[in-house]
């Protein structure tokens, strides 16, 4: 929270040698992986945040440059583990756009069906951390955490169905998707979607008319809409700040204009304007989902015919830069090709390290509590910032 | 020596019933979040799992950090127990039933029980470690804010009783309890258990502990034995609170059927109580120590001390003179 006081404070520079400098990482229960914070406190009071990335660095980039196209699509998934299905979506379409190859709308629809169902499951386990944050794994959050795990479960069992794997998919490919629809699997999502929407509300019903957590969330961790453009943010937490941007909606992929959708603007900033703008995309991501079952087309499921051995997908020289919404923001990928079976580069563009970058401006003059609630509500995920 | 024998039986009791305890919240707990809870060990239902976990913490290594202060370090979970296990040497189980029934009894509850900021302050400072000191000085923070409006709410039995002795208070409610006292006692009973909440350092309330900001509070640099000690200090304090509120409010040992079912009907009612306040934890996320301490001294503090006038208002004008 920006209260003008501490401002003042840490512009006046009062405490001198009061001050206390903790560690909150890079083990830390409430860093959403490796994440080390570095604070300096005066009493309860945070007046500036270092913060050190990189402890999840594994090369992704160049990763990228020693795979073929066939070989990297599951490996991107490694980047965004929480939503692996849109990180895999970003790569393949950045080559497909390098490389000018069609996608069967059968293959674009079912693309879309497992981006949306990625995003229910990441903003479960969203919510069910940043309550965990808060309330504390024993309290009321670990309860939210629990509830909102048994949903996400039910997500992964459909991605089980699906592709045999419950983290990281492999489900995208160039040209198209690996597997279709097994028998039986629209009428489960159907149930499982339905049973989702009607906890969403329960989920509401407990966290909304509870006093406590409103004071946490109302007025904690302001973005406002200016510094959220200078910084780049993306997805909920510029959405939360009053800007009206969604990829999906300002330049639409994999058939994206085809569905009905509302994009949730809220523009208060704070972390309640986030989780707000969460929850009805939990629900927005339900209704693309039902759609996309009702209009499924018939067809091929990928353009291409499958391959037989891992340097076989070649693209034309040239570069390209795609971006898709992924749960926590826009995910770009700048693929240049040179001809062979392999990028000669590879560009990441994550959304959470975009997202995270905005702790800095917005932690100095809050109480400690409110760095873990800001933290949650930014909903980072540490493979994708270091990558 | 009949007191000390009867000293070391309620003290095994207690410690018991501490035990079983924590089991029993680890249900409750399982059932409010759809899970089954502890299970294996000792079917049905896990119920040897709180000596596997009490053998378990005497098995472990006690690591003591290199740079602690060893004698307040080594201190402290005594110094957090006694006055935890010392506060049921006034509470009645029954008419007789108990180690002593003073005429002081409630002050010397509240007093005692307030000592234990001594050993979470000391466990705090001696660790050596930065989270444990500032978990310490929001303990101190919150036990200074909090025990005001603790003993202003639990004043208000003892001034409709006009006695501080434990079984006058109980026999004061034998036609109708403090709780059903029309408003006022909902009132104070309500205040009580917030206050309680707070006492106890549990979720909301919990900001000594908050281990998803100090990872565990003071007690981070604990382990084995010593843990232990300061968890079942922390629920030997909880449940004598329950124990407190059931016989304040509650009617204590009052209840149907013969004498002999007292003290099984203040057991039920401590643990109404105690499952209140669990059922409080955990459906509540912790607020932050601006906000309890604006709660405490904004609110709480006032509506207690307005509640105690009432309430001495009641007794001065006969209203309730039962």
């Amino acid at each position: 929270m920006p209260d003008p006081e501490a401002r003042k404070v840490i512009e006046l520079g009062y405490g001198g040698n009061e001050r206390l400098v903790m560690n909150m990482g890079p083990q830390h229960p409430s860093a959403h992986g490796v994440f080390r914070a570095i604070l300096t406190l005066e009493g309860e009071t945070v007046v500036a945040v270092d913060a050190v990335i990189g402890y999840l660095h594994r090369c992704h980039e160049k990763l990228a440059e020693t795979l073929t196209y066939v070989q990297y699509p599951s490996i991107a998934s490694k980047t965004d583990y929480v939503a692996a299905m849109t990180a895999e979506l970003a790569y393949v379409a950045a080559v497909e756009k390098v490389g000018k190859i069609e996608v069967p709308k059968r293959a674009q629809y079912l693309r879309v069906i497992a981006a949306e169902l990625q995003r229910v499951a990441s903003h479960c386990l969203w919510l069910g951390t940043w309550c965990l944050d808060m309330g504390g794994a024993l309290g009321g959050g670990a309860t939210v955490f629990l509830y909102t795990i048994r949903e996400r479960e039910m997500v992964l069992d459909l991605f089980e169905m699906l592709t045999g794997a419950r983290l990281l998919y492999g489900f995208h490919q160039i040209g198209g998707v690996r597997y279709d629809l097994p028998a039986g699997w629209a009428q489960k999502c159907r149930e499982t979607v339905a049973l989702i929407e009607k906890r969403v509300d329960e989920y509401e019903a407990m966290l909304e008319d509870n006093a406590f957590f409103l004071v946490r969330t109302q007025g904690v961790g302001v973005i406002s809409s200016a510094l959220a453009q200078d910084v780049g943010v993306a997805g909920p937490l510029i959405r939360g700040s009053g800007i009206d941007y969604d990829v999906r909606r300002a330049d639409p992929y994999s058939s994206y204009e085809d569905f009905d959708f509302k994009v949730p603007v809220e523009t208060a900033g704070d972390c309640y304007a986030r989780y707000r703008v969460r929850m009805v995309e939990f629900r927005e991501s339900i209704k693309i989902v039902r759609q996309v079952l009702d209009g499924l087309p018939e067809g091929p499921i990928s353009s291409r015919p499958g391959v037989k051995s891992v340097g076989q997908v070649r693209v034309p020289k040239g570069e390209a830069y795609t971006r898709v919404e992924g749960a926590r923001g826009e995910i770009g990928c700048h693929v240049i090709a040179d001809g062979g079976p392999k990028p000669y580069r590879m560009k990441w563009r994550g959304a959470s390290f975009s997202n995270l970058s905005v702790l800095p401006h917005i932690i100095p003059g809050c109480k400690i509590a409110d760095v873990v609630a800001i933290m949650g509500s930014v909903d980072p995920v540490f493979g994708e910032v270091d990558r | 020596m009949a007191t000390v024998i009867a000293a070391f039986i309620l003290l095994n009791a207690v410690i018991g019933m501490v035990t079983y305890v924590t089991l029993l919240e680890r249900k409750f707990a399982a059932r409010m979040q759809s899970r089954i809870g502890p299970y294996y060990v000792g079917r049905p239902h896990g119920w040897l799992q709180p000596i596997a976990d009490a053998l378990k913490l005497m098995m472990k290594e006690d690591v003591v950090p290199a740079t602690a202060d060893r004698w307040v370090y080594n201190l402290a979970p005594i110094a957090f127990l006694i006055p935890c296990i010392l506060i049921f040497a006034t509470i009645p189980f029954a008419p007789g039933l108990g180690l002593v029934d003073l005429n002081i009894g409630v002050l010397f509850f509240l007093a005692v029980s307030a000592l234990e900021i001594v050993g979470l302050f000391m466990g705090g400072w001696g660790s050596n470690n930065k989270y444990a000191l500032l978990s310490a000085m929001r303990a101190v923070n919150q036990i200074i804010s909090y025990d005001l409006p603790f003993i202003f709410t639990a004043l208000v039995p003892v001034v409709l009783t006009g006695s501080l002795k434990m079984s006058a208070i109980v026999a004061a409610q034998q036609h109708l309890w403090f709780i059903a006292y029309p408003v006022l006692g909902q009132l104070a009973f309500v205040a009580f258990v917030v206050a309680t909440l707070a006492a106890e350092n549990r979720v909301p309330f919990d900001i000594l502990e908050a281990e998803s900001e100090l990872v565990a509070g003071f007690r981070v640099e604990y382990s084995g034995m010593k843990f232990a000690l300061i968890q079942l200090g922390e629920y030997a304090h909880m449940l004598a609170t329950s124990f407190l509120g059931a016989l304040l409010f509650l009617g204590g040992w009052l209840g149907p059927g013969p004498a002999a079912l007292g003290p099984l009907w203040f057991l039920l009612k401590a643990l109404l109580v105690f499952l209140l306040v669990t059922w409080v934890r955990w459906s509540f996320v912790r607020i932050r120590v601006d906000q309890i301490l604006g709660i405490s001294w904004k609110l709480l503090l006032p509506a207690s001390v307005l509640l105690l006038l009432a309430s001495a208002f009641v007794v001065a004008g006969g209203i309730g003179a039962a």
